[in-house]
This record gives C-alpha cells, sequence and structure tokens, in this order.
C-alpha cells in the first residue's frame, strides 16, 4: 500500500485538480492493475462493507494508547475523522510492516475482520496498528471507515482513467458506471478498445443532469425549441429491460431491485433492449397526484414492502426520456424523437409508467404563469430540456435546466449545534433550529449549510462562550440568535416532535435585526403543510 | 485564598494583593504584560512592565510614548504587597512568565509558552509554585508537534516541488513570532535564499534582527517590479492576505500554512490551503502535562481554549485543575486562532 499512500499524499497536498488527475493518471500506469483497481474503486467513492464498527475502533485506540473514552470523544470531536484520531493519538512508532499491497487490504486484510467476534477484531487492529507507518496507518483506517474523501470527485476519477486509457470521458463514465467490480481484468478492460455493443450489460448509461436556471428563461431563445415538464420530487432511475428482467438503477448508481416492485412487474412488459430515465413517485390512486416525498422515504428504507405498505403508499415511474431501444443506443438522437419513441412504447402499458406530461405554452411569459402552480401540482417547478439535444452525459449546462419555484423561508431560532466532519471538523457547523409552540421553542429543522466561512467562525465562538447544556457532541445554546431558513416542502409528520417535516431546510442569512420573539410560530408552519 | 494573588475581572486578570492587571484588554493604572501579540499588549494603560528581551516589540504595539519598565528575565521587583519577576516562557521574543510572591505563597502565570526549542528566544524556564495558571490552547492529545527539523525537511521539500513546477510558494503564517521563527531556522538549512515578506512583516522582522536574532536575508514584495515572476521562490505573508487582491501577484502559487491548527487535516482543507506545516508557538499535549508536572504546584488555572479536557485529564490524575474563570468573572474567551 505504500505506493497508493504516496498517491494519496501527493493528492491531498494539492488543491489543485491538474495536479490530482496527472498523479493519478502516473499511479494508473505504474501501479499493478490489482491495486489500480482499488485506487480508482476508492477514489472513485466505492467504500467496502464496513467490518468493524466505530465502538470497536475506540476500544481497540483505548486499550492502545491507554487514554479514556471521553477522552478520546472529545479529540473525535476536534478532529471530525475517526481514522485520523486513531492515527494522531497512537503513539509515534517506526514501525514498518514492509508493503502489503492495496488489494491484499482490500480483499483479504479488511473483510477478514467480519468473521471474527468483536474482541478479535479489536485485537487484529491493535496488531496492524502497532506494524503500520503512521501514513499508512491513517490509509488503512479510512479504507476500514468510509470515502477517502481527498478532493476527488467521480467525474475527476472518470477524467484521470480516460487520460490513461486515452479513451473518451463519456465512454469510461460509461464503464465505470453501476456496479463496478474492481479486478485486476475490470482495470485492463477500461482501457480497451470501444466495442458496438458497449452498452448492452446491465450497467445504467450515466445521467445526464440539469443545471439551475438562474437568469430569465427569454435568454433561451424561441419558446417552441423547448420541452418544458413539471419537475418531479423523487427518485430519479433508469429501468433496463434485460434478458427475463427488468432493472432499477438510481441516479447515486444503485440497484434498487426489489424496492419497488410495481415498477419492475409494469417493466417486464417492455420488449427486450430497452432503457427507461425517469423519476420514481409515489402516487394517490383516487387523487391522481404524487404524494409527498416523505411517503416515498417509507419506500426506499424498505427492501421488500410487505402489502400494507403497497396498497397505503403505491409508487409510479415518471418517464421522461428514451435512452435505448432495441438494443440501440438512442442517446445520440434528438430529444423530439426520444420522447416520441418513448411515448408509442409505454402508450398502452398500464398507468404504472406514465409520461411525463408536456407543459406547454405560447411564450416565456405564459410559461411562467403556468410555473406559479407549481406548489399546486405538487412539483418544485419546471424543467426545460432542448427538443433537439442529445442525451449528454453528467452535469452539462446548455441544453437542460431546472426553474425550480422560489423556496419557502422561515425565521427560526438556534437551539442546539454539534461539530461538523471532515473540513468543518472542529467547528460547530451543524445547527438545529426551532419556531414558537406558545411559550416555547420547539425544533423543527436541521440545517447545516448557507453560512460563509466569516460568520461560521463568528458563530462556532459564540457556540463556545454561551453553551448551557452538553448531550455528547450536542451543545444546547443560549436562545439569541435568529436564522432565516429556506426549504422546499413542508408537510405533517408524526414522526417529528413538532408535527411538521421540512424538506433540503438551509439557512439563508443570519438575521441580526431580528429578536427572538420575532421567529415565527409552529401554527404558521402547520397551516402552509395544511395547505 | 487564591483570589488574593489572581483575580479574573472583565478588564483582564487582576492581582489584588500587587494591584496590577496580566495582559489587560481595556486600560488600567499598572500592566504586567507577557508578550507583544495583539490579544496580550492593548495600549492606553499608564504604565507598562515587561521583559527587556521583547522591548523593541512592545514599542512597535504600544506606541512610543507609553511607559515602559523594562525589567531583564529573573530581576525581582515590587508591586503592591508582592514581589514580581519575569522569566522566559519560550513563545516568542521577550514573552514572559509572570511570577507573583505575596500572602505567603508563590504563584506563576505562564502567558503563552511552549517547550520546543526555538532559535528566536529564550527556552521556557520552569518556575516551582504553589499556584500554576497554565494555557491550554491545543489541550489535546492529538496534538504532539514533530520536530522543527522535520518540519524544515518538508518545507524545503515543497520549495523544491514548487521550483520544479514553475510556481511561487506562498507561505501563511502570523507576523510576529512564527514568520521569525521559521527565517531563523530557515537560515540554518539554507542560508542563501532571500525571502520575499508581506508589507505586514517588515517592521517586525527588523526588530527581530534589531535585537539580534540571525534571519534569512529577506525583501518587500513591494520592492519587486511589477510583474516580476516569482517561480520557485519562497513568499511569507500573514493569513489574513489569503484570498485578498495581494495575491493576485501570485496566480498559481502553491499555498501553504504554518500552525498547530495544521495537525489536522480538516483544518487545512477547509481554509483551502494546498499544504500545512505543523509549527506553534505554543505547548503541545506533553509539553502542557510536563509543564504543570514541573511547576510542582499544588493548584492549576487553566486558561484559554477550551481547557476542559486537560482539567479532566489533569483532575484524574489527582492534580486540584479548575478553570481560571472558576476565580472569578472571566472576559470573553479570545478568538481561537490568534497568534498560534
Amino acid at each position: 500500500m505504500r505506493r497508493f499512500a504516496r498517491l494519496f499524499e501527493t493528492l491531498d497536498r494539492t488543491t489543485s485538480t491538474t495536479a490530482k488527475r496527472d498523479a493519478m493518471v502516473a499511479y494508473f500506469a505504474e501501479a499493478p492493475a490489482a491495486d489500480a483497481a482499488w485506487a480508482a474503486y476508492v477514489l472513485g467513492g466505492g467504500k467496502l462493507k464496513r467490518t468493524a464498527s466505530s465502538t470497536e475502533l475506540r476500544l481497540a485506540l483505548a486499550a492502545e494508547t491507554g487514554y479514556a473514552e471521553w477522552l478520546i470523544d472529545e479529540c473525535y470531536e476536534q478532529v471530525g475523522d475517526l481514522a485520523e484520531t486513531v492515527a494522531l493519538m497512537l503513539p509515534e512508532g517506526d514501525a514498518d510492516d514492509g508493503d502489503v499491497p492495496l488489494h491484499v487490504w482490500m480483499e483479504a486484510r479488511l473483510p477478514s475482520l467480519s468473521r471474527m467476534d468483536a474482541a478479535g477484531r479489536v485485537d487484529l487492529l491493535r496488531e496492524w496498528w502497532r506494524a503500520l507507518p503512521r501514513d499508512q496507518l491513517f490509509l488503512a483506517n479510512k479504507l476500514l471507515t468510509g470515502a477517502l474523501r481527498v478532493g476527488v470527485s467521480h467525474r475527476l476519477l472518470v477524467q484521470a482513467v480516460a487520460h490513461w486509457a486515452n479513451l473518451p470521458t463519456d465512454l469510461i463514465a460509461h464503464r465505470l458506471s453501476g456496479t463496478w467490480h474492481p479486478t485486476a481484468e475490470a482495470f485492463a478492460a477500461l482501457a480497451g478498445p470501444e466495442r458496438a455493443d458497449e452498452h448492452a450489460g446491465d450497467r445504467p448509461y450515466p445521467f445526464f443532469l440539469a443545471s439551475p436556471l438562474e437568469e430569465s428563461p427569454s435568454v433561451l431563445g424561441d419558446v417552441g425549441d423547448w420541452l418544458a415538464e413539471w419537475k418531479w420530487d423523487g427518485i430519479r432511475a433508469q429501468v433496463m429491460r434485460r434478458g427475463d428482467e427488468a432493472l432499477l438503477w438510481s441516479r447515486g448508481e444503485e440497484r434498487l431491485d426489489g424496492r419497488f416492485p410495481e415498477i419492475e412487474q409494469a417493466a417486464i412488459a417492455l420488449p427486450r433492449g430497452c432503457v427507461l430515465d425517469g423519476e420514481v413517485l409515489a402516487w394517490t390512486l383516487d387523487e391522481n397526484h404524487p404524494l409527498p416525498f416523505a411517503a416515498l422515504q417509507k419506500r426506499i428504507g424498505k427492501l421488500k414492502p410487505g402489502p400494507k405498505l403497497l396498497a397505503d403508499t403505491p409508487v409510479r415511474l415518471m418517464a421522461y426520456d428514451l435512452l435505448e431501444q432495441d438494443g440501440e443506443d438512442l442517446r445520440e438522437r434528438p430529444l423530439g424523437e426520444r420522447r416520441e419513441r418513448l411515448a408509442a412504447l409505454i402508450d398502452d402499458l398500464g398507468p404504472t409508467l406514465m409520461l411525463s406530461p408536456a407543459v406547454r405554452a405560447d411564450d416565456w411569459e405564459a410559461l411562467a404563469t403556468v410555473r406559479g402552480e407549481s406548489r399546486e401540482r405538487r412539483t418544485e417547478g419546471l424543467m426545460l430540456k432542448r427538443l433537439a439535444s442529445p442525451y449528454r452525459v453528467g452535469r452539462k449546462r446548455g441544453d437542460w435546466w431546472k426553474w425550480k419555484v422560489d423556496p419557502y423561508t422561515l425565521d427560526a431560532v438556534l437551539l442546539y449545534a454539534q461539530p461538523g466532519h471532515g473540513r468543518r471538523s472542529g467547528l460547530f457547523t451543524d445547527y438545529t433550529f426551532g419556531v414558537w409552540d406558545g411559550d416555547s421553542l420547539v425544533p423543527v429543522a436541521k440545517a447545516y449549510s448557507g453560512l460563509d466561512d466569516t460568520e461560521i467562525g463568528r458563530l462556532d465562538r459564540w457556540i463556545r462562550a454561551h453553551t448551557i447544556d452538553r448531550f455528547g457532541p450536542v451543545r444546547s445554546v443560549e436562545t439569541v440568535h435568529v436564522f432565516e431558513l429556506a426549504f422546499e416542502a413542508i408537510q405533517v409528520s408524526n414522526r417529528h416532535k413538532s408535527g411538521v417535516a421540512v424538506r433540503f431546510p438551509r439557512i439563508l442569512r443570519w438575521r441580526t435585526d431580528k429578536a427572538i420573539h420575532d421567529a415565527d410560530t409552529l401554527d404558521t408552519l402547520r397551516g402552509l403543510a395544511a395547505g | 485564598m487564591d483570589g488574593d494573588l489572581l483575580h479574573p475581572l472583565p478588564q483582564g486578570l487582576y492581582c489584588p494583593a500587587g494591584d496590577f492587571f496580566i495582559d489587560p484588554m481595556l486600560p488600567v493604572e499598572r500592566a504586567v504584560v507577557t508578550h507583544a501579540h495583539g490579544d496580550h499588549a492593548r495600549s492606553g494603560s499608564a504604565l507598562y512592565h515587561v521583559a527587556e528581551a521583547g522591548i523593541g516589540l512592545m514599542r512597535e504595539r504600544l506606541g512610543a510614548d507609553a511607559t515602559l519598565h523594562a525589567h531583564p528575565y529573573g530581576e525581582r521587583f515590587t508591586l503592591g504587597d508582592t514581589i514580581v519577576s519575569l522569566h522566559p516562557s519560550g513563545h516568542v521574543l521577550g514573552a514572559a512568565q509572570v511570577r507573583i510572591e505575596g500572602c505567603g505563597k508563590v504563584a506563576v502565570v505562564s502567558g503563552d509558552y511552549k517547550r520546543d526549542p526555538d532559535p528566536t528566544c529564550e527556552p521556557f524556564e520552569p518556575v516551582p509554585c504553589d499556584v500554576f495558571v497554565t494555557e491550554s490552547t491545543f489541550g489535546l492529545p492529538i496534538y504532539r508537534w514533530p520536530p522543527m527539523s522535520q518540519v524544515i525537511d518538508d518545507l524545503l521539500g515543497w520549495l523544491e516541488d514548487c521550483k520544479a513546477r514553475g510556481v511561487p510558494a506562498v507561505l501563511f503564517c502570523y507576523a510576529l513570532g512564527k514568520a521569525q521563527r521559521v527565517l531563523a531556522e530557515l537560515v540554518r538549512r539554507d542560508p542563501d535564499r532571500v525571502v520575499h515578506l508581506h508589507g505586514a512583516m517588515v517592521r517586525l522582522v527588523e526588530a527581530y534582527r534589531d535585537a539580534g536574532v540571525v534571519l534569512s536575508p529577506t525583501v518587500p514584495v513591494s520592492d519587486s517590479a511589477k510583474g516580476r515572476d516569482f517561480a520557485g521562490e519562497l513568499v511569507m505573508a500573514p493569513p489574513s492576505a489569503a484570498g485578498s487582491p495581494w495575491m493576485r501577484r501570485f496566480a498559481k502559487a502553491s499555498t501553504a500554512f504554518a500552525s498547530g491548527w495544521m495537525q489536522v487535516r480538516g483544518a487545512r482543507r477547509r481554509r483551502g490551503y494546498d499544504r500545512g506545516f505543523i509549527v506553534s508557538d505554543h505547548a503541545d499535549w506533553p509539553g502542557l502535562l510536563r509543564s504543570v508536572e514541573e511547576s510542582c504546584a499544588k493548584r492549576v488555572y487553566v486558561t484559554h481554549g477550551d481547557g476542559e479536557a486537560l482539567i479532566r485529564y489533569l483532575t484524574e490524575r489527582g492534580v486540584d485543575a479548575r478553570p481560571l474563570r472558576s476565580l472569578g468573572a472571566m472576559p470573553q474567551p479570545r478568538t481561537s486562532e490568534e497568534g498560534d
């Protein structure tokens, strides 16, 4: 793993994406394929199934250092990363385990923990720690505990592999999509020549993502060149009809098999060799509109939904696009043609596969008026797609725009804070906000983003000086500060103490001009949720 | 009662028996100032007692017309009913611990201190006492400083790398203390290297030279012609210059920060520096524990930073440790990242 540790160090020591890409290209060229495969896997955000718990790591660390658990927790709170906490707390050594290859760590060592009991895992962790030099110690624990977070996006990894393989990035993005198994053969195959049946496997096509439209749509030219659709709030997914089955992939490129049997059953009726892009939505049968996202969340969590859940919360696929038909990759054809084919294909397949309706208007002004109905229609706004556009890879600006309605806002009081992780480690950046319910403040939203670095620093110092109580890492603070929060949707919820759940809350601004009694009330929120 | 010698007030730490303040935040009649960092040396008081070694820096900070009484380290002088002496704290040039003898006991206020060797100032002197006031800026066991020789190795490696890539190397660090320490270490290893300085550092670097500290040759960035190529050269600037228009001259520069906070990856990443060099003028965890032990104090008061972890750790080991604020009304805690 020495070579990979050197790569990690190089990546960690620059913020330049070009320098990062060059370092990865050099590594892919010189590392054995079995190791390079795992490097690509983890740098692309892949993780192993967790084989030792945080508690076990803490126990091993306490045993190895003699420090009390509370002190380990304090340190973790400051560092915000357990693997790094371990590396910083263990005694300095001049250990050198030789050089156990990365693929041995990933295929043998780390998985072997799962075949032991907790005590065995703690012992083995301690044994490894003693044998590892400092940089590899950190890395081994990183590989054990989750994502690497070294400023390499999936896109940057794809670019590096494409550079190394001397192939187009879109092709590499496709080859790495879905479940990519990191083996020496699979890594070598990434650089193989492009084949005509490249797309025929069970890997999803890389999703084309829309960009937010921040100006008036009139800059987009003639409204007649565009397809407008509602922006539905569900799970973006691809349905692939392959062999005897229908596969469902989420936009996070995870298989959703078994979770949405209605869609799989409906999709079986599709002819073989076709792929649909669409949105999974929970849908009321009697009123014919989507259910709030929270309803869909119940379904996402259930691997095998029971009959009651299926009856109470049925799902449908709102189909947007047709990426493949009769085994032919259609992505280069214009959207207008793909959509016509899609409409014809699913027309008589029953209600579960719906065609996303086109929203028609004679000019942008009329379209803006229709957009005003977004909330009533339980959507987040409009999507604008150029009818002549191909289906591109990733977030490319120009052809697909999301034109969302303005968010809801509310004024809420800071109640609790806890330290963030990664870049925000050691700073209080995870906040809980409350609104008035009679004379008391009840928590209604957690938000992590929206303040700039100066505000975060200022608030962090204030929180430390005005803590009333501590519950583990969480601090309750004096109720002084009011923040304006934005959120996308609100609904009644019996899982939340406040009785309402807000979607995508984030901080808009710190309202230093407001006192806590100017904050909103729970009644107002209930009214919004009921409306 | 420890309160006879030390009593925190909103203006700063007050000594009732001697009728003076240590590092007051507001103007007072009589002040003892431990060192010249802005959060300790504040102008406006009628009279200042300071260590002789830091007199030049104090003049920079407190103004030419401030009334300063300079004392050599170890000299005993009387203030009210106490005998006071200043002892090196190893923090920056002229930094002092304050020893106060009175009411039948000895208290030592260590100010900011470190235990690692530093060519720019006298090393920390352990002073036996009954009551020891310690800082705890880095009061967690994750903070253990690497040897400076190793840090300079890394720094030289970074400069080589920048030279190979044809980009300037911009090192951010505090203008008083840290900058001079790096320059003093650097001149021993790479004596011919000329370092380019941000304007905010120039006078303070001169003040160190005037005090006889040997530093790398320096030249102000403002002396260089417009459009000069700084590829492969070292530029030093205070952290406030990061992201400012001043940085436009150093497009594509590799940036680094020299600070104890760089021990933690996330602290570097959120500031967006390419490199972090672990250099601190504060005591690390082993340094704090060693100083508490060497003080032989019966009671330890902890200030700066959270301090809670250090207090609990010492308490569990049978040391009578308390937060300094427990002695009275403390001023607002200072910002956490100044002057390290």
